[in-house]
Order: C-alpha cells, then sequence, then structure tokens
C-alpha cells in the first residue's frame, strides 16, 4: 500500500548504533569498576534507548502520525504503574 | 419485521464513520496487538522485577555465574542484525525491487530459526548443569557450586531465578518462533508474486511484529543476563 514516501532511515547506522550500546552494556555489567546502583541505572538506561532506537526508526514510529503513536505509548504509563503499585508492598 | 428495523435504527452509528488514523486495517490491527503485548510482557517482566526486589536480602545469583553470557551476548547480536535485515525487506520493496526483499526476508528467517536454535541449545546446557524452573536440581554441579558460595550463586532464591527466567525467556522464544512461522508463510507469498511497490502490507506488518520481538529482548537480555 503506497503511502507517505519518505527517504529511508540510515538503518545501518541505528545498526552500528545497537551493537556499540550491546558492547556498552556488556562492558559495563562485567568490566568496568562501578557501584552496583550505578551499573543499574546505566544498564536500564542504554536498554531503553537502544529499544527507543528500535521503536522509532526500525518500527518507523519516528515518521507515523500522532494518534498512532499514542496507541504504542499508552500502554508505557499503564506498565510502569502495575510495576510500582505492585513493588511498594516491599517499600512500606 | 417492524421490530427488527427499528433494531437496526438504534443500532446505526449516530454519526458517519470516520478515516480515524488513516492507516490500512492490519497495520492498525497489529499495532492494538502489540500494545496488548506490552502488557503481556509487562506483567511478566513486572513480576521477575517485584519477586528479585522482594527477595532481598536474600541475594539473587550474580550476572554470568549461571547463564551463559558469550552464547545469549551472541543471540542479541543475531536478533539484531535480523532486525535490519527484515526493515531492509521492507525498503527493497517500498523501493520495488522485489528481488532484493526476499533475499533480505531470507536472511531475516535465517537469524530467527538460528536464534531460536541456540536457545534451545542454551536451555539444554542449563538443564545438563542442573538449572531447572524449580531451581538448581539435587546433586547437580550447579546445586554443588551454590552450596560451596551461596551468596554467588543465589541459593536461598534459585526457584524464583529458575521459574521467573525460563517463563520469560521460553514466552520470548515462543513469540520468536511464531515470527519465523509467519515470516516463512510471508516468504512463500513473496516467492509467488504477492507484493509489490504498490502493495507491500504483510511485509511491513510482519516487520513490525518482528521488531518488537527484537525490542522486548533488549529489555530482557539488560534485565534478565545483565543485572
Amino acid at each position: 500500500m503506497a503511502e507517505t514516501r519518505h527517504a529511508h532511515p540510515p538503518y545501518l547506522l541505528i545498526w552500528l548504533y545497537l551493537f556499540v550500546l550491546t558492547v556498552a552494556e556488556i562492558a559495563l555489567a562485567f568490566e568496568l569498576p562501578f557501584s552496583r546502583n550505578v551499573k543499574l541505572i546505566l544498564l536500564l538506561l542504554l536498554a531503553l534507548w537502544k529499544a527507543f532506537l528500535v521503536a522509532m526508526f526500525f518500527m518507523h514510529l519516528k515518521f507515523e502520525k500522532w494518534n498512532l503513536r499514542l496507541i504504542a505509548i499508552v500502554p508505557l504509563p499503564l506498565a510502569l504503574i502495575l510495576v510500582l503499585a505492585v513493588i511498594t508492598e516491599h517499600v512500606w | 419485521m417492524a421490530h427488527a428495523t427499528a433494531t437496526v435504527d438504534v443500532m446505526r452509528p449516530p454519526a458517519p464513520a470516520e478515516r480515524g488514523v488513516d492507516v490500512y486495517n492490519l497495520k492498525l490491527g497489529m499495532w492494538v496487538f502489540l500494545a496488548s503485548e506490552v502488557m503481556f510482557f509487562t506483567a511478566l517482566i513486572g513480576s521477575y522485577i517485584v519477586l528479585r526486589f522482594g527477595a532481598s536480602p536474600n541475594p539473587w545469583a550474580q550476572p554470568g555465574k549461571v547463564l551463559s553470557i558469550q552464547i545469549t551476548a551472541f543471540n542479541t547480536f543475531l536478533l539484531i542484525c535480523s532486525s535490519v535485515s527484515m526493515v531492509k525487506a521492507y525498503a527493497s520493496i517500498a523501493d520495488g525491487n522485489v528481488k532484493l526483499m526476499k533475499v533480505w526476508l531470507l536472511v531475516t528467517i535465517l537469524c530467527g530459526a538460528t536464534f531460536v536454535g541456540i536457545q534451545v541449545y542454551e536451555y539444554t546446557h542449563l538443564i545438563h548443569h542442573g538449572f531447572q524452573p524449580s531451581g538448581f536440581r539435587e546433586g547437580s554441579e550447579l546445586a554443588e557450586l551454590a552450596a560451596a558460595d551461596p551468596v554467588k550463586y543465589g541459593a536461598a532464591t534459585a526457584g524464583l531465578y529458575g521459574s521467573t527466567f525460563f517463563t520469560m525467556t521460553g514466552f520470548h522464544g515462543f513469540h520468536v518462533t511464531c515470527g519465523v512461522i509467519s515470516m516463512t508463510y510471508v516468504f512463500i507469498r513473496a516467492l509467488r508474486g504477492k507484493y509489490s511497490q504498490q502493495d507491500h502490507r504483510g511485509i511491513e506488518v510482519i516487520g513490525l511484529y518482528w521488531h518488537f520481538v527484537d525490542l522486548v529482548w533488549i529489555i530482557l537480555f539488560t534485565i534478565v543476563y545483565l543485572i
């Protein structure tokens, strides 16, 4: 189905980003001398960055209209609420 | 009959149908399905986070002690490559290059099938060494290592670790398997000339599913294998 045409994003560059970020994650987890909590935060940020790149460029969310993007975005706060709500059992 | 007509009138929408998000139904349906998949994996990953957080002060096994990082790092690389080949298949058909699309689709299928094969090998290897959904098997190599160093191997939480690990990665592997089967079907349709520059909806929609499965693995790899 022909839709609005746009130049293809630099897919190989995104692949390179993902590869480098994965190597950085493994190095961070096993080689670098950071504390456990710093590693935890950095690893989560790197994973979210990679997931964001896949969603935006490979799944083309960057080029979609906002009302379609909303379908992908709406479950995210719900996911966060679910985890945070249940984890409160261990906090309080 | 008068009653039936009245019912039809009541059921008629109060306004004419709208164009909505302005995409074809198959793609919209896939996005809605993926939104439900987000919640499905949230349930699995969320339970894992809550159980792991709640297991404190009993330590969880340290990264790399029970699971093999080399094998899964290679699998991660493979899945990232398959996502690129999938999107290249889409870009090829969008540019009208049917032959190249078939090549990239085949590469994607092979990467996906290899991923599943390696995961089966990983499971076999883990179970052989004594890691199973119920924890460390009594008398196994891992059970002895855990007895010698209960902190590093998370001896007290091995059952939780085993059940969450096999459930999360198992369901992900199931998704990859479904993706490979669906993509083989799409590939057969491609060989029969069903996709063109004007209409390549099937390629885009299977691509969305495939990238989502890759995205879930990116999160799983980090929280299960590296943290």
